[in-house]
């Protein structure tokens, strides 16, 4: 699972009013190149929550995201790439997504969170 | 400029929302703006039309993306015969032929027919009988600068096949683009590692990718992914592709560590998903205020013939028989939580729903549709929601009793809860009409359930007409 993915998130369990962001719990991070692409990453950038993304990057291990950032910054190849790595190149391949509201983890196992709920959850 | 369009003879109702959706996507025009002529005395079905289209490269970048155009060619010359082509090519203006006829070009003329076989010896003797044109070029039949092609068709007889009222025409022209077809057998399902019951066929899923307008850098959701046969098409196309299904089993494990969806991506040497996961396309784990992030949502739906939907909550639960079973904590992370069966019409409802919320303005949904062979494809049978608009709808039929429809829908307005409510009522109205065709397992049994002899005695469905040329009906 990507951050990016990551950033779109949430728990939907019944009665859980607020469950972004996600908090991750780290078993295995991987690094998986992917081509970089300016414009999708500009596409992106008004749609991503941005702290999460830097929370989240951290937890994985990756700090080297602005606290903030703005539209101005999509000018800078170097932010761009920052932000490339941070959405698209860091990899939670086993570990768990946790809701901020009940604890409730959803495992991630082979890069694959899953986000189905049980019976009493619906 | 209108260009002679010349389809492959298959997928009759895809040719030409194909083109228009490329003319938008190359061209900039709306799909319902491009203008379409048939030549004189051809059927609709006929292969051969006329688009006009705002420049040669418009028309190029088209006919070499599609999957069904054959080829676009500048019409240099047509005639209900040779003496009439002949004529014809003598009157196209000098100055758009005579460039392409220069001494130090290369050439190569091609001889094709349709509905018809033209013997190699008959295609010697016609291209020598168009030494009337002033060719000065030397002939390269591997890698030539300019193609043209001399087309024949046949008139209708009873027994050729031949789409009715189509006659014997012949085209002239100077080759644009056209299909690249060998796409179909790089990507062809049976050399591919991972499958499932319902992998979408590669040609179909070049097509919707097409209808979607998935071009590099977009943003392409396919929430019921199964083995990603979908979402290759849109890779293929340089598209980030993200999907979710609620089997755990297809999207996570497949049949190994080299045979799951990733492998299929790696196969072809594509960029893996984005994002894969699974999820409850009844309840979407998308996060409150995210809206508008994908270019373009596509899918085939479970509809409940060979594949059926599930959704989250057991049967009981749901119907309020049994209270919800509380997972001890021991159990909880490897439970395995029951399903539901997830109804065809539900199942749309929330497409329509998280598409209106997730696509962008003006991105577009498309996804196949069943419907009964005895009902008339008629325009309200269809789903419809507030914020969308119907663009394109093609036939492929998939047996005698039911076929599906591939449905293009272009998001037009923006969402807000007040639409949301709108569609609901919508959709509850849709379903008052067509609850017959949509309830639960009905469709199946329509499809599946033995025939009525005494009702199959009368010569009125299609296969008891035994007329040679059955248009899409093939």
């Amino acid at each position: 699972m990507r951050l990016l993915t990551h950033n779109m998130l949430s728990s939907n369990i019944k009665g859980v009013t607020n469950g972004f962001p996600l908090g991750i719990e780290v078993e295995k991070v991987i690094e998986k190149q992917v081509d970089f692409n300016p414009d999708f990453l500009r596409n992106m950038f008004a749609k991503v929550e941005w702290k999460a993304l830097v929370d989240a990057a951290r937890t994985m291990g990756y700090a080297e995201l602005p606290e903030e950032a703005d539209l101005s910054m999509l000018e800078s190849d170097d932010f761009l790439k920052r932000f490339h790595h941070a959405l698209l190149e860091l990899h939670l391949e086993e570990g768990a997504l946790v809701c901020p509201e009940t604890g409730r983890k959803f495992p991630v196992n082979k890069g694959i969170p899953n986000m189905l709920l049980l019976e009493d959850e619906v | 400029m209108w260009y002679l369009c010349v389809f492959y003879h298959r997928l009759l109702d895809y040719r030409k929302p194909e083109v228009e959706s490329l003319a938008e996507l190359y061209g900039g025009l709306q799909m319902s703006t491009v203008e379409w002529k048939l030549p004189q005395d051809h059927h609709p079905d006929s292969p051969f039309h006329f688009v006009n289209l705002p420049s040669e490269d418009v028309a190029r970048s088209i006919a070499n993306r599609s999957i069904l155009v054959k080829g676009m060619y500048e019409l240099w010359g047509q005639g209900n015969s040779y003496e009439e082509l002949e004529e014809s090519i003598k009157n196209y203006p000098e100055d758009r032929k005579l460039p392409y006829l220069a001494c130090e070009s290369t050439f190569k003329i091609t001889v094709d027919s349709f509905g018809k076989v033209i013997s190699f010896q008959e295609q010697n003797d016609r291209i020598k009988g168009l030494s009337y044109i002033p060719f000065q070029g030397r002939v390269d039949l591997k890698n030539p600068e300019n193609k043209f092609w001399l087309m024949e068709t046949d008139d209708h007889g009873a027994n050729n096949g031949l789409p009715p009222i189509v006659k014997r025409t012949v085209f002239f022209g100077r080759e644009i683009g056209g299909a690249d077809r060998k796409r179909i057998p790089t990507y062809q399902l049976k050399s591919r590692m991972y499958l499932g019951p319902t992998a979408m066929d590669a040609e179909m899923a070049f097509l919707m990718a097409n209808q979607a307008l998935v071009t590099s850098g977009k943003l392409v959701y396919d929430p019921f992914v199964g083995t990603g046969s979908i979402l290759i098409a849109a890779a293929h196309f340089g598209a980030m592709t993200m999907g979710a299904d609620i089997d755990i089993r297809v999207v996570r494990d497949g049949r190994g560590p080299d045979c799951n969806v990733w492998s299929n991506f790696k196969q072809y040497g594509l960029s893996m998903p984005v994002g894969l996961l699974r999820a409850d396309n009844n309840l979407p784990p998308w996060r409150p205020g995210l809206k508008e992030v994908f270019d373009a949502i596509i899918c085939d739906p479970p509809y409940g013939v060979r594949a059926g939907g599930r959704k989250s909550g057991g049967r009981k639960l749901l119907k309020g028989a049994v209270a919800p079973y509380t997972v001890p904590d021991d159990k909880r992370t490897d439970h395995i939580p029951s399903t539901a069966p997830y109804s065809l019409a539900e199942c749309v409802h929330d497409l329509l729903d998280l598409s209106a919320k997730m696509l962008i303005l003006g991105g577009r949904l498309v996804y196949f549709y069943p419907v009964l062979r005895d009902y008339d494809i008629v325009e309200d049978m269809f789903p419809e929601h507030p914020c969308f608009k119907l663009v394109a709808k093609s036939e492929q039929i998939l047996s005698s009793r039911y076929s599906r429809v591939l449905l293009t829908m272009v998001k037009t307005g923006p969402y807000t809860d007040e639409i949301a409510e709108l569609a609901r009522i919508k959709h509850l109205e849709f379903k008052e009409n067509h609850l017959k065709s949509l309830e639960d397992g009905s469709l199946h049994s329509s499809v599946f359930s033995p025939s009525d002899p005494q009702l199959s005695t009368g010569p009125k469905s299609w296969k008891d007409i035994k007329q040679k040329y059955r248009g899409k009906y093939v």
